[in-house]
């Protein structure tokens, strides 16, 4: 099956991708393309949008009109494709550092907006590109080439910032499991609003030798035996949730698409 | 015909925008280029096009990019500040070739300065804002209408060479509400060819001695773009022969076009012996102040750079040869000064500085004093 | 600079819509074919404390935007008036509301004084109608007197459903001078 992904939805000239042996990144990109081809979207008519690090190198793999932009700003560019040619489907890839830190601002405000394109969150809790400095999503207590006495910061949840923020699909997702987080990509693609997925992601490299949680089969072993529901999950006290992987729906809500609103104000005031 | 409107220097903007084809505008409100993003709004839904104000001005400047990208002209519109923040998407611009339009109303600065004051200060951040090597078209115009018709020009240069224009107006001109009469029958738009592409992978594949990719955004085609050095597939590379030849081209592209790019104006130089060089709303004083010397017997005329970058340097190196002295009279502290300086290779010609910071208007008087002052 | 280049300079206070009666006279004179400039001044004096704002009108093309020597002046406040009177000479027509009062230094080529304030609350009914008053008060001064067509120009720039008491608000305007 991955193998007739690969020939229809990758640049195969390019590949192989260049990340790290055990980077989660790569199952993650193959759970957005198999939502992708389980819903036959229209490979012309579906533009995939990244910033800056590990991840957001999934774009140019990927064989869509790609734009690989800058630091941060993905949802910014993609805001102005979906308002722009509201018809195309648009999917960001981004990392926890683009997304949560310095593209931040443009996430939330998107979120707000509830413009109709789907971000996946590769959230593997480091800046990987970079060699390993702490991110936003970085425990408190963790190690990172920045953080060399412990991070002292209190870490974002992405999917929930999204949530305050009036995202009207959220959901998180891991790297182990696969089929979950397809379905849930796949929800969020099909959801007519601002959708995000965050989706555990693995990076042996740095986080994972940095904090000692040892190889890439031992993260993904930790996925596999610490993941709740995010039912599961409501239940529980933080303090439980410590350390948990959390797959599942947090949200999904109907509330007027951006683009809907707009077409409503030119339908009004275009001069025929 | 068509009969004089009264109209402000930055509706003529959004009027020039539109008639260019413009369908898609991101701002962020800022004093004072603030009517340009009111207006936009107000205008692009009847023409079927979209407005977004956008959380800050470097969303702006990417959602414009974005909207380029995938074939709708785009412009965005910001002051002093907001001119910082989105060079970092500008220099974007310039490495993937995406066409747009950057106005910016100047104001003074540095920081927030004097948000409601003319200047300008923004002369060389305009060209060389962003970091590294990137070619820039730059234009400034000097009345309401010129403001019209310059913004379909950026648009039609970024059009046809695939690159960022940067308006650059400044609140003398932005501000200013004068009649202007539009007469679009000799009026050219560059549209975006849609060649069908769909199968052809290399975006930037250029043959020959070819300076701007022809396949570039010209169909629905299906390869990556790039802020990293890359190859004609768009696919970011190590390659230093291939970043080598990519960086080279785009500063050749414009280099080499300066001839069809270049613009400028010359008012009474015919037999000038003391030239004044301007760009903007300055030469709305220096033409004044020209016209009060020649009533006085001086020999003096000016010089208004339309295109600022690239500059007019044959023309006005070309001029210095004959004339005594070359005064630069600008809102700012000497920036197209410098460019002059560059540029006139004559030692007989004295080159003068007449400038401004102080937030206020350079009034005709201080220009004529200046003519006058033959040291 | 000639004599065909007339420097309009209005003042009052923020709110009374002196940027209005500018913008309007410069319609107003664009339309019976002159060259004109208007520009205004903004920021945190245009929100209520000192307003100013300037029309150049010419026979040939305008080169300088600005006023440099007003040639007429227009307060409708005291403060406006004691700020703005020091910068004319003998080469200026003052104009003033009947309520100010005008220091005996101030140098002028002509003090008007009329009562736009009281004409726009009394006669036409509505404080804020004394900007049109004044438009069709400068109207008649500067020599603009095709009514149909400052009638026209007004009424492209109030709001829907003023347009009667605007236009009676321009008439008393342009009643209140005679020469």
């Amino acid at each position: 099956m991955a193998s007739k992904l690969i020939e229809k939805y990758f640049r195969y000239e390019h590949l192989p991708q260049i990340w790290c042996q055990g980077c989660g990144n790569g199952i993650i990109l193959r759970d957005v393309v198999k939502a992708i081809d389980d819903l036959g979207l229209d490979v012309d008519k579906t533009v995939i949008v990244s910033g800056i690090g590990c991840s957001s190198r999934a774009a140019g793999y990927l064989n869509f009109l790609t734009l690989h932009t800058t630091h941060g700003r993905a949802v910014a560019f993609a805001t102005g494709i979906k308002m722009a040619r509201p018809e195309l489907n648009v999917i960001v890839l981004a990392g926890d550092g683009d997304l949560s830190a310095i593209g931040g601002n443009h996430l939330i405000h998107a979120a707000r907006r509830n413009i109709n394109i789907t971000v996946i969150a590769f959230n593997n809790n480091i800046y990987g590109m970079t060699g390993g400095q702490y991110s936003p999503t970085t425990p408190t207590g963790d190690y990172g080439t920045t953080a060399p006495y412990g991070n002292i910061d209190r870490p974002f949840d992405i999917a929930l910032l999204a949530k305050g923020a009036g995202a009207t699909y959220v959901a998180k997702g891991d790297c182990f499991h696969v089929v979950q987080t397809t379905k849930l990509i796949r929800d969020g693609i099909k959801h007519n609003g601002f959708s995000i997925i965050e989706v555990a992601d693995v990076c042996p490299t740095y986080y994972g030798r940095k904090n000692k949680k040892g190889n890439a089969v031992d993260m993904m072993t930790y996925q596999k035996e610490n993941m709740i529901s995010a039912e599961a999950a409501l239940a529980m006290s933080e303090e439980e949730r410590k350390g948990k992987i959390i797959v599942g729906k947090i949200c999904e809500n109907d509330y007027p698409e951006l683009t809907e609103e707009y077409q409503k104000i030119i339908d009004r005031v275009m001069v025929k | 015909m068509s009969k004089k409107v009264l109209m402000q220097g930055n509706a003529a903007c959004v009027a020039g925008a539109i008639k260019a084809g413009m369908r898609f505008f991101a701002g962020y409100p800022i004093t004072p280029s603030t009517e340009i993003a009111e207006m936009a709004s107000l205008k692009l839904p009847t023409v079927g096009g979209h407005f977004i104000q956008m959380e800050d001005e470097l969303a702006s400047m990417a959602a414009i990019i974005g909207a380029s990208c995938v074939g709708v002209k785009s412009m965005t519109a910001t002051s002093g500040p907001g001119f910082s923040l989105k060079q970092e998407n500008i220099g974007y611009a310039c490495m993937a070739e995406i066409p747009c339009v950057i106005v910016n109303v100047q104001r003074s600065g540095p920081s927030t300065g004097l948000p409601t004051s003319p200047s300008q200060g923004d002369v060389m951040q305009s060209r060389w804002g962003t970091h590294g090597d990137h070619p820039m078209i730059v234009l400034s115009p000097s009345s309401v209408t010129e403001t019209y018709y310059l913004t379909i020009r950026a648009f039609n240069l970024a059009e046809k060479y695939k690159t960022p224009v940067i308006l650059l107006m400044d609140e003398i001109i932005g501000h200013l509400r004068e009649g202007i009469e539009i007469n679009d029958e000799d009026v050219q738009i560059i549209e975006r060819n849609k060649l069908d592409l769909n199968e052809n992978k290399k975006g930037y594949e250029v043959s020959g001695d070819e300076l701007v990719p022809s396949k570039h955004l010209q169909g629905n085609m299906k390869y990556n773009i790039t802020g990293l050095s890359h190859g004609f597939d768009g696919f970011p590379t190590n390659n230093n022969k291939v970043a080598g030849e990519l960086h080279e081209r785009l500063m050749k592209k414009i280099d080499e076009n300066k001839d069809d790019i270049v613009t400028y104006q010359e008012y009474k130089t015919d037999d000038a012996d003391t030239i004044v060089v301007c760009f903007g709303g300055s030469a709305r004083i220096v033409a004044t102040a020209v016209d009060m010397a020649r009533e006085e017997g001086y020999k003096v005329g000016m010089f208004r750079a339309i295109t600022i970058w690239p500059s007019p340097e044959e023309a006005l190196r070309k001029l210095s040869e004959r004339v005594k002295r070359i005064i630069v009279v600008e809102h700012n502290y000497g920036q197209y000064l410098l460019e002059v300086q560059r540029i006139v290779n004559n030692p007989n010609c004295k080159i003068d500085f007449l400038g401004k910071v102080d937030g206020t208007v350079i009034i005709p008087d201080e220009v004529l004093k200046v003519i006058k002052e033959v040291k | 600079m000639g004599n065909n280049r007339e420097e309009l300079r209005l003042t009052g206070s923020g709110g009374q819509g002196v940027i209005l009666a500018t913008i309007i006279l410069a319609d107003i004179a664009l339309q019976a074919g002159k060259y004109v400039a208007q520009s205004q001044s903004y920021g945190p004096e245009a929100r209520g404390g000192l307003c100013k704002a300037e029309v150049i009108i010419s026979n040939k093309e305008i080169g300088y935007t600005k006023v440099m020597n007003p040639t007429l002046l227009l307060s409708l406040t005291q403060s406006s008036l004691d700020t703005y009177s020091k910068t004319i000479d003998e080469n200026c027509i003052l104009v003033v509301d009947s309520s100010l009062e005008v220091k005996e230094n101030v140098k002028c080529k002509k003090l008007y004084q009329f009562p736009i304030l009281s004409c726009a609350k009394e006669k036409v009914g509505k404080v804020f109608t004394a900007n049109i008053v004044a438009v069709g008060l400068l109207c008649n001064i500067l020599g603009f007197t095709d009514q149909e067509l400052i009638k026209e120009t007004v009424l492209k720039y109030v709001p829907k459903g003023t347009e009667e008491i605007n236009n009676k608000a321009l008439d008393e305007g342009f009643n209140l001078f005679k020469e």
